[in-house]
């Protein structure tokens, strides 16, 4: 039967190339009207086939429909009771085990910032071991997100860098700040030839307004007295997502170099339109990594991972300070903590402290049901413990003594 | 087939036998009917539901949304400004680009199907370019950002010392971006991603030109490349014309892929080799940390894109009113 030429039909196309020919427009006409026939004819013969074994079915005899309905309905209503028992016992599991806390069980919803990520991960990995029956889950999805699902009471708990300003989510008296860790934010470069960098904040300021263009600027020679720095175009790395990265490192820009940077700070700025944008630390990182006189601003963790130069700031003392986990401790030593146990390391004093260094929170509600509020203490005080330690094995500094029982204070303010 | 009512066809027996003819023929208009409005409901619930919750925005910023340059949503001082030109920009360069490199490469390919190929070539040539339609756009923005974009930045420089001294084209190839994306990059990705689409519906249209305007042609000794432009092009305009624009749909759609390569940032140049945004990208780069009128102004951004899109379609079916009438003397 013409099912090969069915198929040339199919591809081919009506008349397609060859060779000009009067009778080939009626052949193909002629195909085209069998092929309809053809495909009439195909149909009816499966729809009869059909209508064959349905009529046969009913020959045989409603018994064996029956038989099978009957089958079918026993199989789902074990299944379903099957279900029904699972769940029943799980509820009594977590009844029974709501005034435990090691080897309690149940799971906790997190979300929030990309900026502690790495951190709080570990963290979760390492109290798995110690409770294995809780399940921690830490969703990085940006502080701005994690502080509006947290106000929706979409997670237990919310991770931001940035404080809760009105229209983010929370309402006001409703949570709690327990800070966690602190990170630096680095400036990060990549310049053959070039090791060893230090800039002064006005000249940071400059960069990132794109003031300065090339690398042999007198301003960045007068920060780098002696060495040669190469006629190349800076190509300035932004985060393109708004982040709370972005917005601690304006915010230290528009405390330390007031007079020079204009941009204002925030999540999102409005950089020039030279510069580039790139998703996450991590997108900026790989701009850095893959472009001759590139800079940019990544976090701590993230620069070490990606191997790139990091550049040494003036702080508020005069001093340049290469990004490090003890320049973090040293900021966040010389912070002053609000009473909700807000601080801004940012531009701090002291000659060791890293004047680019970015705290941390996680957002508490103050007050959880029973069950709920012993696995939330139970979670944040191992982070606040035993978990600190784990901060230096991930690039971030732990809080320091004097801030610690202060967070391990708040959290005790948590209501049940 | 000419229209006919219910009555003729309870008259007539149904061809499959049985009674159910008239039913299931009422049942299939009712369900058509449905499906088409319930398209165009979509589309208007759509349309409703993000211009109310870009209004907060629209109504702040009244028409400077679509003139003013500057998105600013963190200012050091004053109200947060949204301006979308910039972006509004950088969509239509981008799509501009990727049409200019993927519709002529598309175009040539689908005549090459139908008029030269052998007939044994045509079934794996499809399906190489329907594969290229199967790739996931992401992939297409990784491979861009971490393989193209690189080696273009040599291809780029040297352009760019080519055409410095020629006034005019100097500020069209002005100096590329160091990292290479730019919304050059952005256009070559997309016009990779439009080569699919844009070949496979301009390949239908072509095979149903008529063989007898092609045999007039060639009778009247027209060469190959005169009766293609002769009785192809004219005969297909329309539907070549469609295809295009499904291309160019989906080329100012694009979000990921392009916001990988094309830059992040906010400028309106004529340098292509400059970095850039376009709405779709701001709106997926953005869209995660914004609050209140921020966020109604990025849905205002979707609002403009969405205008513009149907905008565009609107300019297009004209086009093609008018080239049909002129060459068949009616429009179909």
């Amino acid at each position: 039967m013409p099912a090969r030429e069915v198929g040339e039909l199919g591809r081919g196309g009506l008349g397609g190339g060859g060779e000009p020919d009067g009778t080939r427009v009626s052949e193909s006409v002629h195909r085209l009207f069998i092929l309809r026939v053809v495909v009439g004819h195909l149909s009816s013969v499966a729809s009869a086939r059909f209508k064959q074994e349905t009529m046969e079915t009913e020959k045989r005899g409603k018994s064996e429909v029956n038989r099978k309905m009957l089958s079918r309905l026993v199989f789902v209503g074990v299944a379903l009771a099957v279900l029904a028992g699972c769940g029943g016992g799980n509820n009594d599991n977590g009844a029974s085990s709501g005034g435990g806390t090691e080897g309690g069980s149940g799971q906790l919803k997190a979300s929030g910032a990309s900026f502690p990520d790495a951190y709080y991960q570990e963290v979760i990995s390492a109290y798995k071991e110690k409770a294995p029956d809780v399940t921690v889950t830490y969703n990085a999805v940006g502080s701005g997100t994690g502080k509006k699902e947290f106000g929706a009471g979409l997670t237990d708990f919310a991770g931001t860098d940035s404080t809760v300003k009105p229209g983010d989510g929370p309402e006001e008296g409703t949570f709690l700040y327990v800070p966690t860790v602190a990170g630096p934010i680095t400036v990060s470069y990549n310049l053959s030839g070039v090791d060893k960098l230090q800039l002064s904040p006005d000249t940071v300021a400059n960069i990132f307004q794109a003031k300065i263009t090339k690398w042999n600027d007198p301003a960045i020679a007068k920060d780098n007295p002696g060495a040669s720095l190469p006629d190349k175009a800076i190509t300035v790395a932004h985060r393109s997502d708004g982040s709370g990265t972005t917005n601690n490192f304006t915010k230290y820009l528009a405390a330390a170099a007031p007079s020079t940077w204009k941009l204002g700070s925030g999540d999102t700025v409005a950089w020039p339109s030279s510069t580039q944008g790139a998703e996450k630390n991590t997108g900026v990182a790989q701009i850095i990594k893959q472009t001759d006189g590139g800079i940019g601003y990544v976090d701590f963790s993230d620069a070490v991972e990606t191997k790139l130069n990091l550049a040494a700031v003036k702080n508020k003392d005069g001093q340049y300070v290469a990004p490090s986990l003890e320049g973090a401790t040293a900021a966040v030593a010389g912070a002053t903590v609000k009473d909700d146990l807000t601080y801004d390391p940012l531009n701090a004093s002291g000659a060791d402290a890293y004047p680019i260094t970015a705290p941390t929170y996680l957002l508490l509600k103050t007050k959880y049901d029973a069950d709920k509020a012993t696995l939330v203490k139970d979670y944040v005080r191992y982070l606040l413990t035993d978990g600190q330690p784990i901060a230096k094995d991930v690039n971030f500094a732990a809080l320091p003594s004097g801030l610690q029982q202060k967070a391990l204070a708040q959290l005790d303010k948590v209501a049940s | 087939m000419s229209t006919r009512t219910t009555k003729e066809e309870a008259a007539r027996p149904a061809l499959s036998g049985g009674s159910g003819g008239v039913r299931v023929e009422r049942l299939f208009s009712w369900w058509t009917l449905a499906t088409g409005l319930l398209v165009l409901a979509i589309l208007a619930l759509i349309l409703i539901t993000t211009t109310k919750q870009a209004w907060p925005a629209l109504q702040d910023m009244g028409l400077r949304f679509i003139t003013s340059s500057t998105w600013d949503p963190n200012p050091a001082s004053g109200n947060p400004v949204f301006g979308s030109l910039a972006f509004i920009y950088g969509t239509a360069v981008s799509s501009l680009i990727a049409l200019l490199i993927g519709v002529p490469i598309s175009i040539g390919i689908a005549l090459f199907l139908t008029e030269l190929a052998p007939r044994r070539l045509r079934g794996s040539a499809v399906m190489v370019v329907d594969m290229l339609a199967a790739i996931p756009s992401v992939v297409f923005g990784l491979w861009g950002v971490l393989v193209l974009a690189p080696l273009l930045v040599h291809v780029y420089r040297w352009v760019h010392d080519v055409f410095a001294p020629v006034p005019g084209l100097n500020s069209i190839f002005g100096e590329p971006v160091g990292t290479g994306r730019s919304f050059m990059t952005a256009g070559v990705i997309l016009a990779i991603m439009i080569i699919p689409i844009v070949t496979s519906i301009s390949r239908e249209v072509l095979s149903t030109v008529p063989q007898a305007n092609k045999d007039a042609a060639f009778a009247l000794g027209a060469t190959q490349w005169e009766m293609i432009t002769g009785a192809v092009f004219p005969h297909s305009f329309g539907g070549l014309v469609g295809a295009v624009m499904l291309g160019l749909g989906r080329a100012m759609g694009e979000t990921i892929a392009v916001s990988l390569v094309i830059g992040g940032a906010t400028n309106i140049t004529p340098n292509v080799f400059a970095g850039g945004n376009s709405m779709a990208a701001v709106i997926v780069q953005q869209f995660g940390e914004s609050t209140g009128t921020f966020t109604a102004a990025l849905i205002g951004l979707g609002v403009v894109l969405f205008a513009m899109t149907v905008v565009i379609n609107l300019a297009a079916r004209l086009v093609v009113r008018r080239a049909e009438i002129r060459v068949r003397g009616a429009a179909t």
